[in-house]
């Protein structure tokens, strides 16, 4: 017997068997980004779009420390606060990746890091239109993520909390209603701080979850990095298992018949 | 000859006639994992040798870096 695998998570042209995916700014070194990808058993990473700068040249660039074989690459449109930026970054994306995956960011202040909601459906339909397969990264409004869901978005990616935060899931209720709603990939992403937050959007029926500063953060970031792991493994058999009724007062687990002392009615 | 582009917001001259593979050249930029845009529009890697570059065009060249 045993309890049967997990299916794997399916995004697009994505098929994934850890449902961890990981940013990989902030860290110290290269070397520290790729100890912690080796300890979360993820197989997603994200990476961003930036000038290179021209003034200073020396170093090896991100994607000589990255496997492509082991791990798969999802570029960004993060920091960009218009919808003409987003698709700018995405179409460039495109042609540095050859990947038509994109997790969507249209950012509404700096200040919030929080997504446009409006400028998110907005550049979903012309990123779809064009080819691509949108990842939106979006508020935890239920009715919004089913608005993306209608707009073709290929995953839906609910915020838990704002970027960098460590806040965790602020409306638990919406990430789970939004699942209620939508069929397709629900990844919560952002503002998710330790391993009981990964475990609580996995519990309420997220498809995966993306965490960035929650490891790279970290006192020990490697260590945090598996705790990562296992808290998604956890929260993702806690759902399927289907959690018991809670319940006010005490239920006894062991029996209340045959106490020592016992009156015995005849 | 030479013409002043404006790349990645800085002004840089350029003889006559250059196109964006010898544009990376001049700025040391080994043109693996970058992606270029002029004026705001991408050009994909096959056209670098079609597209005609004038005095003023911005250039952006972008490449990945780490991030969530």
């Amino acid at each position: 017997m045993g309890v049967p695998l997990d299916k794997p998570l399916k995004i697009g042209s994505l098929q994934l068997t850890s449902r961890l995916l990981m940013g990989s700014g902030r860290y110290a070194s290269h070397e520290e980004m790729i100890a912690c990808l080796d300890a979360s058993g993820s197989e997603l990473i994200t990476v961003a779009v930036r000038r290179v700068n021209l003034d200073q040249r020396a170093g090896t660039s991100l994607l000589d420390h990255i496997d492509r074989k082991r791990f798969q690459i999802l570029p960004n449109t993060a920091g960009c606060y218009t919808v003409a930026d987003a698709l700018r970054t995405a179409r460039l994306a495109r042609e540095l990746l050859d990947t038509p995956l994109i997790k969507l960011e249209v950012i509404g202040d700096p200040r919030t890091l929080l997504p446009d909601p409006l400028g998110t459906v907005e550049a979903t339909k012309i990123l779809v239109a064009e080819g691509f397969h949108v990842m939106a990264y979006c508020s935890d409004d239920p009715r919004l993520v089913a608005t993306l869901a209608d707009a073709g978005a290929a995953a839906v990616m609910p915020a838990g909390s704002p970027i960098g935060s460590g806040r965790g899931v602020s409306n638990p209720g919406n990430i789970e209603i939004a699942r209620s709603l939508v069929d397709l990939p629900l990844i919560v992403d952002a503002g998710l701080g330790t391993a009981s937050d990964v475990a609580q959007a996995m519990e309420l029926g997220a498809d995966g979850v993306l965490l960035n500063s929650a490891v790279a953060g970290a006192e020990d970031p490697e260590r945090m990095a598996r705790a990562m792991k296992f808290a998604c493994c956890a929260g993702r058999d806690a759902y399927l298992a289907g959690r018991m009724p809670s319940r006010l007062h005490a239920q006894a687990s062991s029996p209340e018949a045959g106490l020592l002392g016992e009156a015995l009615s005849s | 000859m030479s013409l002043t582009l404006l790349v990645n917001g800085k002004p840089q001259e350029v003889p006559a006639g250059t196109q964006l593979p010898g544009l990376l050249e001049t700025m040391g930029v080994t043109g693996t994992q970058v992606a270029l845009e002029v004026n705001d529009e991408l050009v994909p890697r096959a056209k670098w040798t079609e597209r005609e570059l004038s005095a003023g065009d911005r250039i952006e060249v972008v490449t990945l870096v780490g991030g969530g």
